[in-house]
């Protein structure tokens, strides 16, 4: 408790005269075309963008793409019958075993391709980042297109933990040579669903 | 290059011994400084972004208390605990403390500034702990015991072949292994069993929301958040200026973080710490923030430097700086190098960083790349006078500046020195064409002119 006044008082006697709160400026950038530019952003950030789907169609691409691998694992009930691991576990040590896993997200920003991932989402923070491979459901119609409007959007007390996520998990510090996949996902899709979010089973 | 000695100048003499590895280091900084330039240039208001991020900043530190207390009673409510430690001593006893407290021994870490200013690593380790950097870099550094050479480029100093060395050595990767992706993924292996083994992670902190009592922390790999979300304890520790008052304020700063570092448009994680985890049968993790001192608030108090506290560690300073690329990182024998971290270390100890201020040229880019707009060259200009009033200034230079006062004050000693000095070059150029003359050092000396420009003008004044 020392330190805290210590530290405070010293504050309070050093700080400068009080300054009033900045003025509110709004910086506007719309993109043309939302969809568009969210996917070139997250091809940019190494992510895979699928602009139209169908529940239907996301399963499809999942079984193609990831159908030869085991240890899949979604928050989805639609796509329960792709899954063949459960996310019923208390420890999240034992996720350590996904390959893929698929979740849901709030929202996307165009500019830079990034998805709004919570807890509300989740069964367990670590998920998007100890599978191996990430694959992200958003509605259509929930694009933003800065972060500024990205803040509006979020409540970011709403949640214990959220996280804005771009592309799969990378790394330059080898001479600068972009490597893909250092601790988390090796590979990110991103699914813009273009049908009702909650399809009856 | 192990940590040196040597000032500024004694080791940037050593690093531009080989001269093809520092022109390699300067153009590959360059090119991370070019790929701001792009990001930066593709947003019309990017100007307006950097003048509202440093108002924002501005008024934190206007407020800094108040914003300090609102951070701590919104975590608090949050279940956050929250610590107060006046120097770099308190922050590594706190952390000490808390391990022990669990019983635990080993601790995986994500980039952290602060823990290096604070000398944690060493702390811990002589105290039986063992600490585990988790971002590559800094894993890198760590395994050769150095430090990192730059704030978010941790082991830029280093050439491929240097990294495959290393890991062939603790890691067990192939003799003679230098392609990135295979000793990337060499170290994904190695580090992902330390994740999974270890009950404390501890990150650094890239903002603090006063507002909502959370915090935001960027990587690009995604190890703060593979240490955090599967530790029991997550310990974040935070100098007290990483604070911002408002969640929108984030929308601000996330838009110019990544693109000053790296050309990014953002980060890829941008974790937001809002409460401690609650695993489902178990007991919620324990999240601790520490929140640092260590001579900010002193830096705060001098009316010159306190916009130093508005960093937000983005490196770009660093990257275009013509010194720091062709000096090195560790030449600055500072946690933080390059411009800014020579306008913070001698708040920290002059005596021990006087040199760090004049290892610039003063050209500005530092300034104008800054995405809160800190006047980093106007500081270090002021640093160097005030390291010559509180006598912290080599002799020599003291000397030579004497001399110069009295030469230039006097203008008939002033042309007579000239004219003097104009003769004694062409009669005798081994004068100043030796090795003691540090201007003859990498260059031939001019030609002296055979009149000064006021004997010239004097001359033709007429005509």
């Amino acid at each position: 408790m020392d330190s805290r006044k210590k530290i405070l008082d010293q504050i309070k006697a050093n700080k400068p005269q009080p300054l009033p709160s900045p003025a509110e400026e709004r910086f506007d950038a719309r993109y043309a075309d939302l969809a568009e530019t969210f996917g070139e952003m997250v091809n940019t950030a190494g992510g895979v963008a699928v602009l139209t789907s169908t529940w239907s169609d996301i399963k499809s691409h999942l079984f193609a793409t990831f159908g030869q691998l085991t240890n899949r694992a979604t928050t989805i009930p639609f796509l329960a019958d792709w899954a063949d691991f459960s996310l019923n576990v208390s420890d999240p040590h034992e996720l350590e075993m996904i390959n893929v896993a698929v979740i849901e997200a709030d929202f996307g920003v165009a500019e830079n391709g990034a998805v709004w991932v919570s807890e509300k989402h989740l069964t367990h923070r670590v998920l998007p980042f100890i599978a191996q491979y990430l694959a992200v459901v958003i509605p259509k119609h929930a694009l933003v297109d800065t972060m500024h409007d990205a803040y509006e959007r979020v409540n970011i007390q709403d949640t214990g933990w959220g996280c804005f996520i771009a592309g799969p998990s990378k790394t330059a510090d080898i001479e600068q040579s972009l490597v893909i996949g250092a601790h988390g996902a090796r590979g990110l899709t991103v699914f813009l669903l273009d049908e009702q979010p909650n399809p009856a089973l | 290059m192990k940590p040196t000695e040597l000032d500024h100048a004694g080791a940037s003499e050593v690093f531009n011994q080989d001269e093809p590895y520092v022109n390699w280091h300067d153009e590959t900084l360059w090119f991370v400084r070019q790929k701001r330039d792009k990001a930066a240039f593709k947003l019309p208001e990017w100007e307006a972004l950097r003048e509202r991020a440093s108002q924002i900043k501005s008024y934190g530190l206007s407020h800094m208390d108040e914003l300090l207390e609102e951070f701590e009673r919104n975590a608090i409510r949050n279940g956050i605990q929250v610590h107060w430690a006046a120097d770099a001593a308190e922050h590594n006893q706190i952390v000490l403390e808390l391990l022990r407290k669990h019983q635990i021994t080993h601790m995986v870490k994500s980039k952290s500034m602060l823990t290096e200013e604070c000398h944690l690593n060493e702390y811990l380790t002589g105290n039986g702990i063992e600490v585990i950097d988790t971002d590559l870099g800094e894993r890198i550094v760590q395994l050769r015991q150095e430090p990192p050479s730059h704030i978010v480029l941790p082991a830029i100093h280093l050439k491929k072949k240097d990294i495959g060395d290393l890991f062939h050595e603790h890691l067990g990767t192939e003799a003679g292994a230098t392609d990135p992706q295979y000793l990337t993924e060499a170290a994904r292996q190695h580090l992902r069993e330390k994740f999974l083994t270890r009950r404390a992670a501890l990150t650094g902190v890239n903002f603090a929301i006063a507002e909502t009592g959370g915090f935001v922390v960027c990587t690009n790999e995604g190890n703060a958040d593979m240490g955090a979300h599967l530790a029991d304890v997550h310990i974040a520790s935070m100098g007290f200026e990483k604070i911002i008052p408002k969640a929108k304020d984030l929308g601000v700063f996330l838009r110019l973080l990544a693109r000053s570092a790296t050309g990014q448009s953002v980060t890829t994680y941008s974790s937001h710490f809002q409460r401690p985890r609650q695993d489902r049968d178990s007991k919620p993790q324990e999240m601790h923030i520490i929140i640092v001192d260590n001579g900010r608030s002193t830096q705060l108090g001098r009316a010159d430097f306190r916009n130093s506290l508005k960093c937000i560690r983005c490196g770009a300073c660093m990257n275009t700086c013509p010194v720091y690329r062709r000096s090195g990182g560790h030449s600055y024998h500072n946690a933080v190098a390059g411009p800014i971290g020579s306008i913070l270390a001698p708040n920290l100890d002059m005596r021990k960083h006087a040199d760090l201020p004049f290892a610039s040229t003063l050209c500005g880019s530092c300034s104008n790349v800054c995405p809160v707009k800190i006047d980093i060259h106007d500081q270090l200009y002021k640093w160097r006078q005030v390291l010559a009033k509180e006598g912290h200034v080599p002799a020599s230079k003291n000397m030579g500046m004497k001399v110069m006062t009295t030469v230039l004050s006097r203008p008939r000693f002033y042309q007579w020195s000239g004219k003097v000095g104009r003769a004694v070059m062409r009669a005798l150029p081994a004068t100043v064409s030796n090795s003691l003359n540090p201007w003859y050092k990498q260059r031939e000396m001019p030609q002296p002119p055979t009149e000064s420009f006021r004997e010239w003008y004097l001359r033709n004044r007429k005509k």
